[in-house]
């Protein structure tokens, strides 16, 4: 065994690879990660609950798997954290929501059955804005996460408490989930990866929906290569899930592995003119375009191409997914788990219902059930929900008329780097515009993976870059996306880490 | 407050009424709508229950195909159009029973559509055109305690049971129904009748109004005679029966008309019928027009039922009801009357099983139109609800055939039946109900009933055999009954001439 051997350092490939070469076990991994979060979360409070007992007796069980040659997967013995709005049977599922304190679901989402049946510990719950909606993870009932990079700063969100446990070397990966951009933009700000599989790639089945035809499953990661791994062992077909496709994943390590090699040659790679201009940081504006320059140095040919709806896709979004959202959320009554509150004595159902709702709901999640309870309204529906399901479309045929041009197409993640706690609490539309890069992809359906492409000038915060491809091609989204990370990290002399958290 | 009702003939004198009627049925699918629960009637509360019915947080539905099928096959059974491609939608309101506060259903995209269904009231027949029928989840089941009434007003607490929640129901919905007059009632009546039939006959559900499996909303609405318009309507619920329908009816036809004649307005509600009493009470308002904000289902995706698939499924639908009712009537041999008399009681399916088991067509017709009809009237029950099966009025009729029993006899088992002593046969040797055939001891009391009466006696040596219903009288009464009069009335005539 290494002596010395710092193994939340490492990535989860290179974990795998330890543990195969017997250097170490999985409970000496999955107890220096628990160290770490001891040590750190603190600051970071990146998770809502961990699970060290849990996780350190799936760790011997691997270890023992091992020992006995019958291995599950080849990730078998390397922990994971889990966002908190997975349902996990045994362990608390919150939704970073007071409405759901202390619920303990009595199953697993169908992701974290494949954790499970894959042999990964699982460390804890993570940190997110309450059910989901934010960019910040300030919304979360529990507290805000903070940015390793910056203590001060937000981690984006709303996964926010994944993407900061794996930037804080708390867990080598996560799982998020992605409605408008809930794991690509807090990869952005947290310099990690985090890609949004095609939807209906990954099981929804045990994801507390926040918009059932946006939402999508996916991994949280400091590699490309690790992203891949773990989107293969929990992507694939669920007959628990009517919206997932039944159809074999593509070679989703084999594109990561190919696109490292650095050659892109006959790639065609499609700058999306909306997605810049004002409002748009120099500093991320800056480092996405030295990154378009890889792509060509890498031999992928590079032209602009227009997708005039995207700059409806904002707007449609926020009627689809509170008017989805406020239907989801109607099931918290109070009346067979989670908060419950008496207004008094004698209270009727109704009464307990409103009262608990009341007390459970933060502003954000009222704001957007009434956004969506007025969308869907007899006399409003035409106007709002059912005007955005047809711009849904336009924006679809946007990206349809778009890869008959090019293979891919890119952006920033995010329009900034990561902004000051706070700073945009009470602006709803600023923390909104956070996601105008990566809505698109969730009206549409298509993947889309966030790689880091370094540090913006401004502040030396990290920015990201975005790779789109059509439906069910994900593979393309990790082809190039390594190939960029391999550029960039050939330049950097390794992947950009935060400074030491104090 | 009590309601001034109009007498019925008087209602018809100013109004026209029309009807609408929505039933639903609740399909005998082994599993529930969206998820893998049985369907199953009863069960320890809350014990048929998963994460999907129950609405746990990130669980989701999928669709049951079989319940697909059986609507489908309702629908062509109804002549209804099939769509080429439908979707669920959500129906947004809070109750606890609800485990979602949604209830998964269908919107403006049905399954079935535009169907007819003739219905035969007193040899006429009306067309009842069909809007629609489609499929839905069904609720939990609130139990209030503590209340006098069983009813939420009152009590002190409630309970739910999630075990129904997600049994797969569909909602048939006709057209307004006009022209009806006065046999609305009956026509009411005639149709949930008829389309029960036709759902058994389907084999999608057991359709037991009393259990719930067939639940009937009645919706009225009165016009001025000869106006050609339809008025404000009322919605009347907890409808358990065919009598109950055509009640409900004439109930809302006469209480409208007494508003109505006093310049009086309806109020678009839903009203609760009450079968002791025989009235409606006030429900939730429905002025509001709740708004149940609809929207297509994003967990579930889109029906689309092959072309292919519709036709074959079309093969397996059971005879079209107006043929079979006339190839019935052939094959039984009843005269109009007798048939039309069978179908206003609501017992053609009973005699056709009674048939199926073995009595003739004329034993079953008696049975069930008579003596049986007339308990359940008493009862104040269908008759498809008194507890007599099919099966057991032709093994009575075999034990009259057989010589075992007569018909006074009989009408004893059904006593027995109806209180649940056991089988036909069980009840005679539990009763003693079976005819002496002993000769001896039928001998001994005709010599009896000669003696006590020698001038009938005489009559009879006279040539008057007519006569000898009296003396046949006095030996069943001494036999108790339990004697073949046909076998009595021989002895007497060998003693006599």
């Amino acid at each position: 065994m290494a002596e010395n051997t710092d193994w939340t350092r490492k990535t989860a490939a290179e974990l795998a690879d330890a543990l195969a070469a017997g250097e170490t076990t999985s409970v000496e991994i999955t107890q220096a990660h628990l160290d770490r979060i001891a040590a750190v979360d603190g600051a970071v409070h990146a998770f809502l609950h961990v699970d060290a007992e849990g996780a350190l007796a799936q760790a011997a069980e691997s270890d023992a798997r091992r020992a006995a040659g019958t291995l599950l997967s080849g990730l078998d013995g390397v922990p994971i954290a889990v966002k908190d709005v997975l349902a996990t049977d045994g362990l608390p599922t919150t939704c970073g929501s007071k409405i759901l304190e202390g619920w303990i679901p009595p199953y697993d989402a169908t992701v974290v059955r494949r954790l499970k049946e894959a042999g990964l510990p699982i460390l804890g719950k993570t940190n997110m804005d309450e059910f989901a909606m934010g960019s910040s993870t300030e919304h979360s009932a529990y507290g805000a996460t903070h940015n390793p990079w910056d203590l001060d700063r937000i981690p984006g969100g709303s996964g926010g408490g994944s993407a900061a446990a794996v930037a804080a070397f708390e867990a080598p990966l996560a799982l998020g989930t992605d409605t408008g951009g809930s794991i690509r933009q807090p990869g952005a700000v947290t310099g990690t990866v985090g890609h949004k599989p095609t939807y209906g790639g990954v099981s929804r089945y045990g994801l507390v929906a926040l918009a059932n035809s946006l939402d999508q499953v996916g991994p949280v990661t400091r590699t490309v290569l690790d992203s891949a791994l773990l989107h293969e062992i929990i992507g694939g077909h669920d007959p628990k899930d009517s919206t997932s496709i039944d159809q074999p994943l593509p070679a989703l390590v084999e594109a990561a592995r190919q696109g490292a090699t650095g050659d892109l040659t006959g790639l065609k790679v499609g700058v999306i003119t909306e997605l810049s201009g004002d409002g748009w940081q120099p500093g991320v504006m800056a480092r996405f375009q030295e990154s378009v320059d890889l792509l060509v140095k890498a031999g992928a040919e590079v032209v602009e191409v227009s997708c005039p709806t995207f700059v409806h896709a904002l707007a449609t979004y926020y009627l689809i997914l509170p008017a989805e959202a406020s239907s989801n959320l109607a099931k918290f009554d109070a009346m067979r788990y989670g908060l419950r509150v008496w207004p008094h004595e004698g209270a009727s159902a109704e009464e307990v219902m409103r009262a608990s709702r009341d007390a459970g709901f933060g502003d954000e999640v009222k704001r957007r059930i009434i956004l969506g309870t007025y969308a869907l309204s007899s006399g409003y529906y035409d106007a709002y929900y059912g005007q955005a399901q047809k711009v849904r479309t336009l924006i679809s045929r946007d990206f349809e008329a778009a890869f008959e041009k090019v293979d891919v197409l890119v952006s920033p993640t995010a329009p900034t780097t990561a902004f000051k706690l706070g700073e945009k609490l009470d602006d709803p539309i600023a923390m909104y515009l956070n996601d105008l890069a990566t809505i698109p992809a969730n009206l549409a359906g298509v993947p889309g993976i966030s790689v880091p492409s370094g540090l913006a000038d401004e502040d030396g915060l990290p920015a990201g870059f975005q790779v789109l491809a059509p439906a069910l091609a994900d593979d393309r989204c990790y082809r190039v996306a390594a190939a960029l990370e391999s550029a960039l990290h050939a330049q950097w002399g390794g992947p950009l880490v935060p400074k030491e958290i104090a | 407050m009590t309601d001034t009702l109009v007498a019925f003939d008087d209602v018809l004198a100013s109004y026209d009424p029309a009807l609408g009627l929505e039933v639903h049925v609740e399909l005998n699918t082994n599993t529930k709508m969206f998820c893998g629960c049985p369907a199953v009637f009863g069960g320890e509360p809350n014990t048929q229950v998963c994460p999907t019915c129950l609405g746990l947080p990130g669980a989701m539905p999928v669709v049951n195909a079989k319940a697909i099928e059986s609507a489908i096959r309702i629908g062509l059974a109804l002549n209804c159009e099939i769509a080429e491609w439908c979707r669920f939608a959500r129906k947004n309101y809070f109750y606890p029973d609800m485990p979602k506060n949604f209830q998964t259903s269908q919107y403006d995209e049905p399954i079935a559509f535009d169907g007819w269904m003739d219905v035969e009231v007193d040899g006429e027949t009306f067309r009842v055109e069909i809007e629609r029928a489609h499929m839905e989840e069904d609720t939990g089941k609130s139990l209030h305690v503590g209340g006098s009434t069983g009813r939420i007003h009152g009590a002190d607490h409630s309970l739910v049971d999630y075990n129904r929640a997600g049994i797969p129901l569909i909602e048939i919905v006709t057209k307004p129904i006009q022209g009806a007059g006065e046999k609305a009632p009956a026509v009411a009546r005639a149709y949930v009748s008829q389309l029960r039939d036709l759902i058994v006959a389907l084999g999608v559900s057991e359709a037991r109004m009393d259990q719930g499996n067939l639940r009937a909303d009645v919706n009225l609405s009165l016009a001025p005679k000869g106006s050609g318009v339809l008025g404000t309507r009322t919605e009347t619920k907890n409808v358990n029966s065919f009598r109950s329908v055509e009640r409900a009816v004439r109930y809302e036809m006469q209480r409208h008309a007494g508003i109505l004649d006093e310049g009086g307005s309806i109020l678009q509600e839903t009203r609760h019928w009450h079968e002791d009493t025989g009235i409606t009470t006030s429900g939730r308002e429905k002025s509001d027009a709740e708004d149940y904000r609809y929207f297509p289902e994003p967990d579930l995706v889109p029906v689309a039922p092959s072309r292919e698939w519709v036709e074959q499924l079309r093969g397996t639908l059971p005879e079209n009801p107006t043929q079979k009712r006339a190839r019935l009537q052939a094959d039984w041999g009843y005269t109009d009357l007798e048939m039309r008399d069978v179908i206003a009681s609501g017992s053609i399916g009973l005699i056709e099983e009674t048939v199926a088991a073995g009595a003739t067509p004329q034993a079953a017709r008696k049975w069930w139109l008579s003596e049986l009809g007339r308990r359940a009237n008493d009862a104040g029950v269908d008759i498809t609800d008194l507890g007599v099966t099919p099966a057991q009025v032709a093994a009575v009729q075999a034990l009259v055939d057989g010589g075992t029993l007569n018909d006074k006899l009989a009408r004893q088992v059904f006593d027995g039946l109806l209180a649940g002593e056991g089988t036909p046969e069980e009840i005679v040797a539990a009763r003693g109900l079976a005819i002496v055939s002993d000769d001896g001891a039928l001998s001994a009391a005709v010599d009896n009933a000669i003696a006590a009466n020698p001038d009938v006696a005489d009559k009879i040596r006279d040539g008057k055999v007519a006569a000898a219903g009296a003396l046949i009288g006095e030996v069943m009464k001494e036999m108790r009954g339990q004697a073949d009069a046909g076998r009595v009335r021989e002895l007497i005539l060998e003693k006599l001439t």
